[in-house]
């Protein structure tokens, strides 16, 4: 399938995306520009990883004002699957296209380490292929990855399933010490109500390699790849 | 000729005393008169100051400096250019530098070394190569020092907010803490870049008519005399105040213009370019200018600036970050412009390249400067300083009285900063990102791979100021041995060496003997491991009111694999593994982290024979690369035993080891550093093989025990500890010591 990978100025993860999905993955997937204003026909488009514009204000509170902002918008809008990826977390609850904002840190410090999650909703395009309770073991960079929500907000999520990624010990308990950044009931990635937007501090594209960090990033773009192309079906029949 | 330049409607009279007032001595303030022709204008004062600094022309270590061996047969750029580059294989080639950020990093720890990792990356891509892995070299004071806490945190989170901020990977690194270096911290950091072969940029001015182009960020007044006042003088109480001097980093511009400046280089428009560090503007274009053999004109009208009003003194001086200046081809300024634009750079055509040998800068239809190149590049003044050794034998840690039971001192040795985890430091840093660290931080070398080729590249920086202190010389033999060593034990062929020399005021005899000695030792070293000496850089006043550090040579070293799959890394891999130490010589208290913390037993430093330590060194090459060898720990800080406790501690499953084959009851045995021991594991079948490969070289090699399942240390009676408690202990090191920093 079609991918795009947005560009922002200061961006750094987003070469590693486009190697993990075209290189590792052998999907077609391509660099956008944040001075376009189209997506190039990508079924699925990555917010990725970095300090869009640097980060001197509010992680990406800049770069929700760039041009293909708006076409994510659009594009999200009309039921296309978009990914945020760390900064691109940030920038998707920046533009409102995702609940919640992200903190800094509880330790004030940035963390660089392995953490692991647990699949909470296995019911939707970017978890399909794993199962509700999963362990995934995905590395972690960043400052400000403390999810916050209002408690009204967090119970209505839970309930509607839209926490999709919880960090848990080795055993899959959530707990404090398993809490790297201290983010509200441990939230490592959330879902819009119509399940077709993602963010997750998580790296996977950093855990696509045996040699790397192992493969469990793998399936949560599996999931995108295997959702697409049964939707697709779904299109088809229907036009048959 | 002499030119005609005027100082300014303003601007102070130019004398004896406000030349010493710019740290010029009275002979080089005779020898720019006399190179001039005339007294200097004021701007050309500045000029003059910032380029014979101690810190641009290495006028006390240039004689030294040429004794190092610089070629070899995968040398592709020596020094002289931006930073050296070495033939990888595969088309690739490596481009590294290790540079001192010490004195502003002191000052105000956050930016000095924020911007100590900006100026060392753009060494690399200046050559056209990008940056793919960093490294630092720490030296903090004691936890008992007021200070030691704040400069750590500062630091640290300078080089994290730099490094992840800009994309590239902090992978290894070393940490030190000790008293002697309270007032004096040092903060060395290193860059590796990757280039294609032929690709490479470089910083030699062509083509008289040719423009200069100014990009990146506009010219601020921050870091004027930060070359010449700062990094080149002691310190003292007035230290602080100088806090203006140091440069604010901006990692979002630097990410762009790394970016910007690695598209321009492909597009062939791009004659020269050149890194604005150390004195800026001044020491950019007037060093492209001397390698070309021309001259150079610069119209700072066009300077662009972060604010108005900056005098011409102050354009040339700042040394605002971010910012590089360019020779491109004549006629391709606005194809160049455009690339620029594209990353919402400026780029500015300031001057041009001119045949007639003069620096000129015009300032508002006057010419504010005229100089020779010459006179600025290659005629500062060279100094011979007097070296003798010192008067007084160096300090030594009080005798010991008795020897701590063999559990206390493994549990001491694991608890003290200097040898536990660096966890609390490099987890701070974005090892990941550009997905080629294939070995991460808390091993002993870090490992990259190639991709789209088999090839990998190991790095580490090393360095041993304990030995130093004691023979300058050895030390710095055995630092450039424990760094070779440390990449070989990666599986890797070590290629070369850069290295950053971290002395005291070498206007002291004492201080230029021990950093002549260091030389000596450095240069022994590189010539018998064959390895050339490709950059470096010389730290000299390292020093607080005669209070100098210990000598601190701190070495790089990058080495090469063939096939990175057969990578080694220095935790035990499977029970049932034999548990091997290979070493070149008998291992010695002296200088070790045991003599630091219960006192003085051993006479002084053992020998180091460079022959051995080269065989050792090729065995662990040629056993990685038959897959011989399932893990490999270079014995250092703490000893063996220690070695084999770090050994224990892999992250995913802890391991545990039963030795018998150790003298438990020799201290020396179980806590010595020094020459070169390093503990290998093997399967069982692969013994003789591997034996072999040491033995046939002369090297001491045996089976000191194995690897077992259950978590615990045995070492014959002497040492029975459970592994679980060791790692808290190792791993809660630093946290403990900086409770309330961190959770």
């Amino acid at each position: 399938m079609k991918w795009g990978v947005i560009r922002f100025p200061g961006s750094l993860d987003d070469g590693d995306a486009l190697w993990a999905l075209g290189e590792v993955m052998g999907q077609e997937a391509r660099a956008l520009w944040h001075k376009d204003e189209t997506l190039g026909g990508a079924e699925c488009v990555v917010l990725p990883g970095g300090f869009s514009y640097g980060d001197y204000l509010r992680c990406g509170a800049i770069a929700r004002f760039s041009p293909i902002m708006r076409a994510v918008a659009r594009f999200a809008a009309e039921g296309g699957l978009v990914i945020g990826i760390c900064n691109g977390f940030q920038i998707l609850c920046e533009a409102h296209l995702l609940p919640g904002a992200l903190t800094r840190n509880r330790s004030l410090s940035f963390i660089c380490q392995p953490v692991t999650v647990r699949v909470e909703n296995a019911a939707t395009p970017f978890t399909c292929a794993a199962r509700t309770g999963d362990l995934l073991r995905l590395p972690i960079k960043h400052g400000e990855g403390r999810y916050v929500a209002p408690e009204a907000e967090l119970d209505a999520m839970e309930r509607r399933g839209q926490v999709l990624l919880r960090y848990v010990d080795p055993r899959g308990e959530a707990s404090d010490a398993a809490n790297p950044n201290g983010s509200m009931r441990s939230i490592a990635g959330v879902a819009n109500e119509r399940f077709n937007v993602f963010g997750l501090m998580p790296h996977p594209e950093h855990a696509v390699e045996r040699a790397l960090f192992g493969q469990d990033g793998l399936k949560l773009f599996e999931s995108i790849v295997l959702s697409r192309s049964s939707s697709r079906l779904g299109e088809e029949s229907a036009a048959r | 000729m002499s030119g005609i330049a005027v100082s300014l409607a303003g601007e102070p009279a130019v004398d004896a005393e406000l030349a010493r007032a710019h740290g010029l001595s009275p002979d080089e303030f005779a020898l720019v008169q006399k190179l001039l022709g005339r007294m200097p204008t004021f701007t050309e004062l500045g000029v003059f100051s910032v380029m014979w600094s101690e810190h641009c022309s290495y006028k006390s270590s240039r004689v030294y400096l040429k004794t190092l061996p610089s070629r070899g047969e995968m040398v592709v750029a020596e020094q002289g250019e931006n930073a050296g580059a070495i033939d990888v294989g595969d088309g690739w080639v490596a481009v590294f530098k290790i540079e001192s950020h010490n004195h502003p990093s002191f000052v105000e720890p956050y930016q000095g070394a924020a911007t100590g990792v900006g100026g060392i990356l753009r060494d690399i891509f200046t050559m056209g190569a990008r940056p793919i892995a960093s490294m630092d070299s720490l030296k903090f004071g004691s936890f008992e020092h007021p200070r030691t806490r704040y400069l750590l945190g500062g630091v640290v989170a300078g080089i994290g907010g730099y490094g992840n901020c800009v994309g590239v990977p902090t992978v290894a690194g070393e940490a030190m803490f000790d008293a002697a270096y309270n007032n004096n911290i040092l903060v060395n950091a290193f860059c590796l870049g990757l280039a294609r072969k032929g690709e490479l940029m470089s910083a030699r001015a062509r083509g008289v008519g040719n423009p200069v182009l100014y990009v990146g960020s506009a010219t601020g007044r921050d870091g004027i005399h930060g070359a010449s006042l700062l990094a080149s003088a002691e310190f003292d109480a007035s230290s602080q105040s100088k806090r203006p001097t140091v440069q604010v980093g901006d990692p979002f511009t630097e990410k762009l213009l790394i970016e910007a400046c690695l598209e321009a280089a492909r597009s062939g428009a791009i004659v020269a370019i050149q890194d604005m560090g150390a004195a800026g503007l001044t020491s950019s274009s007037s060093e492209m200018a001397a390698r070309g053999g021309l001259g150079i004109e610069l119209d700072l009208d066009r300077i662009p600036l972060r604010q108005s009003g900056l005098t011409p003194y102050e354009m040339l001086l700042s040394e605002s970050q971010e910012r590089m200046l360019l020779v491109a081809e004549r006629g391709r300024e606005a194809e160049l412009q455009a690339i620029f634009a594209k990353w919402d750079l400026h780029a500015a055509v300031v001057g041009k390249i001119t045949d007639d040998g003069r620096w000129r800068a015009r300032y508002r239809g006057k010419i504010v400067a005229d100089i020779p190149v010459r006179a600025l590049a290659d005629e500062a003044p060279v100094y011979r300083r007097p070296a003798a050794p010192p008067v007084k034998p160096p300090e030594r840690p009080v005798p010991l009285r008795a020897h701590p039971a063999p559990r206390a001192a493994l549990r001491a040795l694991l608890g003290n900063p200097n040898v536990a985890s660096k966890r609390w430091i490099y987890r701070q840093y974005d090892s990941l990102v550009l997905s080629n660290t294939v070995v991460g931080p808390g091993s002993d070398a870090a490992v990259l791979r190639i991709k789209g080729s088999r090839r990998g590249l190991a790095l580490k920086v090393d360095s041993n100021p304990r030995a130093c202190a004691l023979d300058p010389y050895l030390g710095a033999v055995s630092t450039v041995c424990e760094a070779v060593r440390n990449v070989a034990c990666a599986g890797a062929r070590p290629a070369g060496i850069t290295n950053c020399l971290n002395y005291g005021n070498p206007e002291r005899p004492e201080i230029m003997w021990q950093f002549a000695r260091g030389i000596e030792g450095l240069r022994d070293a590189a010539l018998a491991f064959g390895l050339p000496v490709v950059s470096g850089n010389v730290s000299f006043y390292n020093e607080t009111e005669g209070h100098a550090i210990p000598p601190t040579p701190t070495i790089a070293v990058l080495g090469v694999m063939d096939d990175v799959s057969r990578r080694v890394t220095q935790f035990f891999k499977a029970p049932g593994d034999l548990i091997l130490m290979v070493r070149s010589g008998a291992p010695s208290l002296a200088a070790s982290e045991y003599e630091a913390m219960f006192g003085a037993s051993a006479p002084g430093l053992s020998p180091i024979e460079l022959g051995r330590e080269k065989k050792l060194v090729d065995g662990l090459v040629v056993a990685a690369g038959s897959a011989l060898i399932r893990s490999a720990h270079d014995v250092s800080e703490g000893g063996l035993a220690v070695a084999i406790a770090e050994a224990c501690f892999n992250q995913e499953l802890p391991m545990g080891a039963a030795l018998d084959g150790v003298d438990a009851a020799n201290p020396s045995e179980l806590f010595g550093e020094g020459p070169s021991t390093v503990i290998i594991t093997a399967k069982q079948g692969d013994l003789s093989s591997l034996s072999r490969i040491f033995t046939d070289a002369g090297l001491e090699c045996r089976v000191l025990g194995g690897v077992i399942a259950e978590p615990r240390l045995r070492i014959g009676s002497a040492l029975d500890e459970d592994v679980r408690e060791l790692a808290g202990i190792y791993e809660g090191s630093l946290p403990g010591r900086l409770q309330g920093d961190d959770s």
